[in-house]
């Protein structure tokens, strides 16, 4: 499909996505976390960019983030470090767990690029002292928007960003939408580059695209055959290789609780005369990250019911190593699943490199086993 | 050394120190005969409105390290990865989401909560520890959330502590059906921070050359700071250590025989191989003088208002040492350095604490440009003896020792 094959190129090629932004003369804001207010980065003007590892060898990051850092942040900080990140203008750094507090630290001290934000987060969202604060810090890092962009950023900017974001996040939900409803009609790799694509390409052409993929497999027909239905839980994956290993055992991905999937889109920003707030509340809504806190039990609950609601034959949970948020949490989603009698299975991973081979098999084993 | 002479060594209040940590535990453990709650709460954790609501405080990362110098952290953690908890994750957590099932450790495990308060100021593992708590003690839990101060204290985190302080005690009435008494609050604030310039006397002695204590009896007698921070036992207790420290210097009792060599320490001790480590240090005739990590219990002095204890905590909690930049963490090190004058810096990259680790290396070279100092960095962990590879350490140590000397013999013309 012609708009998937625009997502795939891009995701391939990021530094010529970064170069056309640049071209048109837009600056680029780039962020590790799904908490990234981009609402506020694309009112101001500036392109919001979503950095991922480019996977090359630590090597100047390891003279600062030791080995039990995870994969990611240590990736991240290596393509910077090492130049591969030169088209950013400036970088945003929501809080989200301890690894990435200090490698904002890290990246602040170096100060390579010229816009720098912190923006801390509240790490609980059940209070209205969270939810005033959650506001003050979307504020504040508006203000700092602003003075980078030596403009005002409206309330009119603000509804222009929010229409846009809504309805990508509004298609995005509809494709998966879709795939749950008839399973396989779109590849998971190709999924995974529509996600990722949508992360970080224009995002006016995102908007524009992702309607017309919507359309075209509302009239896709179900594959003959259906694999096993897999919901997949996890930080991010960013390698489609790993779908495209799930879907060759005989699987087949019908949802996920993902930083790279349905935790980034999740909730739409209510129509609101108060902007800000509506942004701010849409955060807290959301489908909620280890990293935050709403109850205990919250992520429990919510991996049951979207594999209830996905009717998924196993939840495959994709983990980095050294992440500790998702880690700790693993134990008590299990057992979740577990009294629910839903099957799943728990793979580590390492951003920088995969052992495809293992995987497989353990995946082979899992369907056969649903 | 003769016997005596050893024996003169030896810090007399440790005894004492012992029977009250002794008594605390044994209360605590009884605390429901007795109709008291208890409240597990994080090692920087606001404990005076628990101190002041008559409720006992459990500090879990006490236990922890409990667990890691008798030397059962080991066992403790492999039962929890048998749970499924990664064995990357947290030594301290390991060993007391484990010891919370099977009961083992030290002290056969630590008395069921009636309630948790979490404050994140230490790290973000706190938050998923006391959530699993949660779920399995079934009480409440409190969070204190204290942002990141990455560069500075803003009004809008003043605003969102300060609200939390007063959600706190609301949190506190409702669990314990008892009205908060504000008096009496004022009172524990006052003893608190007595406690706090008490420790902060303590650690400052060992500016003395030679140094009556090492970080080694500063981890030991950390214990109180942490557990009775609030109350008159640890006032008088620590009054009595800093008379016994001053003593030390009239009388001119080091800690190490024959001085020479001072350290600085970086993040959490390595409890399960102190004595090593002491005397690995001491038989280089060199003496870790202090640390970054118990002076975490008085580095925030400045921001509490003795009389206004509950408006200034927000502040005083929320910029401890773990909850700001790493240039500023930078800046205390080398602070430190000149305070305590020290010849090198030894760091622990501790696999269990990545907000405390993550950094290092950048202090380190920091530490290296300004101070000049010989920097090193040990691998290992504070509760997990897989980590720690003790000839490779060694062998590490006794270099570093080797270049600590030659940058302060006489005949050293590199010395500046």
């Amino acid at each position: 499909m012609k708009e998937i094959d625009i997502f795939k190129d891009a995701v391939k090629d990021v530094s010529a996505i970064a170069a056309g932004i640049k071209k048109k003369q837009n600056k680029i804001i780039g962020y590790l976390c799904s908490y990234a207010p981009e609402e506020l980065i694309y009112a101001a003007g500036f392109h919001p960019m979503r950095l991922f590892s480019s996977k090359s060898d630590i090597v100047l990051a390891e003279n600062h983030l030791q080995a039990y850092c995870c994969s990611m942040v240590r990736g991240v900080l290596e393509d910077s470090l090492s130049g591969r990140l030169d088209f950013l203008d400036g970088t945003v750094f929501p809080h989200t767990c301890d690894s990435i507090q200090r490698m904002s630290d890290i990246w602040r001290m170096k100060g390579k690029y010229d816009f720098f934000a912190d923006v801390v987060l509240p790490v609980k969202l059940n209070t209205p002292s969270a939810r005033t604060y959650m506001m003050d810090v979307l504020n504040k890092f508006k203000n700092e928007l602003e003075t980078a962009a030596g403009k005002e950023i409206t309330d009119a900017d603000l509804q222009a960003s929010i229409k846009t974001f809504n309805l990508i996040r509004k298609n995005l939900s509809e494709i998966y939408g879709l795939q749950s409803q008839k399973p396989g009609i779109i590849k998971g790799a190709d999924l995974s580059a529509i996600v990722k694509g949508s992360m970080i390409m224009d995002r006016d052409e995102v908007a524009e695209l992702l309607p017309a993929i919507v359309d075209r497999l509302k009239r896709v027909t179900t594959p003959g055959k259906i694999g096993k239905r897999i919901v997949v839980s996890g930080s991010i994956c960013d390698s489609p290789d790993i779908y495209t290993a799930l879907e060759a055992s005989g699987g087949v991905i019908v949802g996920d609780d993902l930083c790279t999937g349905q935790r980034w889109f999740d909730g739409e920003i209510l129509d609101d005369k108060n902007p800000m707030a509506a942004i701010a509340n849409r955060y807290i809504d959301r489908m909620i990250c280890p990293a935050k806190h709403i109850s205990p039990t919250a992520r429990g609950e919510n991996i049951i019911s979207l594999a209830k609601k996905n009717r998924a034959d196993g939840v495959i949970f994709i983990l980095f190593k050294f992440c500790d948020p998702h880690a700790f949490d693993y134990p008590f989603l299990k057992e979740f699943l577990d009294r629910e009698g839903i099957k799943n299975l728990l793979v580590e991973i390492d951003d920088q490199q995969q052992n495809l081979g293992q995987l497989s098999t353990r995946f082979e084993t899992f369907v056969h086993m649903i | 050394m003769s016997d005596s002479l050893s024996e003169k060594r030896k810090i007399k209040s440790a005894k004492k120190m012992r029977d009250i940590m002794t008594t605390y535990y044994l209360d605590a453990m009884t605390a429901e005969q007795n109709n008291k709650q208890v409240a597990w709460i994080t090692s920087g954790g606001p404990v005076e409105p628990l101190v002041a609501m008559d409720i006992i405080p459990i500090y879990p990362e006490n236990h922890g390290a409990m667990i890691g110098a008798s030397k059962m952290g080991e066992d403790l953690c492999i039962k929890a990865e048998d749970m499924g908890y990664s064995s990357d994750l947290c030594s301290y957590a390991r060993s007391d989401i484990s010891c919370s099932i099977v009961k083992g450790g030290p002290i056969g495990g630590l008395p069921k909560p009636d309630m948790l308060i979490c404050c994140n100021n230490i790290c973000g593992t706190v938050l998923k520890w006391y959530e699993i708590q949660a779920r399995l003690y079934n009480v409440p839990l409190f969070i204190l959330d204290t942002p990141v101060c990455h560069t500075g204290y803003s009004p809008e985190i003043a605003r969102y502590v300060r609200a939390q302080i007063d959600e706190y005690i609301i949190f506190l009435e409702k669990v314990t059906k008892k009205k908060f008494d504000h008096d009496k609050m004022a009172r524990v604030g006052r003893l608190a921070f007595e406690g706090q310039q008490l420790w902060r006397k303590i650690l400052n002695t060992t500016a003395h050359k030679p140094s009556p204590m090492s970080a080694f009896d500063a981890f030991f007698f950390l214990a109180l700071i942490v557990t009775l921070r609030g109350t008159q036992i640890a006032v008088d207790f620590y009054r009595d250590l800093l008379t016994e420290m001053d003593q030390r210097i009239k009388d001119g009792i080091s800690m190490v025989p024959n001085e020479t060599y001072r350290l600085l320490w970086d993040n959490l001790p390595v409890w399960y191989r102190l004595k090593w480590l002491s005397t690995k240090f001491s038989d280089h005739n060199a003496c870790l003088v202090a640390d970054t990590y118990t002076s975490a219990w008085c580095s925030a002095l400045n921001y509490i208002d003795e009389d206004n204890f509950l408006d200034s905590m927000a502040e005083a909690y929320t910029r401890i040492y773990l909850n700001i930049g790493v240039d500023q963490m930078a800046d205390q090190v080398l602070d430190m350095i000149k305070f305590y004058d020290v010849n090198g810096f030894v760091m622990h990259s501790n696999r269990s604490c990545k907000p405390y680790s993550f950094g290092q290396m950048d202090i380190m070279k920091i530490v290296r440009k300004k101070a000049g100092i010989p920097v090193l960095m040990i691998e290992a962990d504070m509760v997990d003896p897989r980590n720690f590879s003790q000839s490779q350490v060694e062998t590490r140590i006794d270099a570093f020792m080797e270049i600590v000397k030659q940058r302060n013999s006489p005949n050293d013309l590199c010395r500046h």
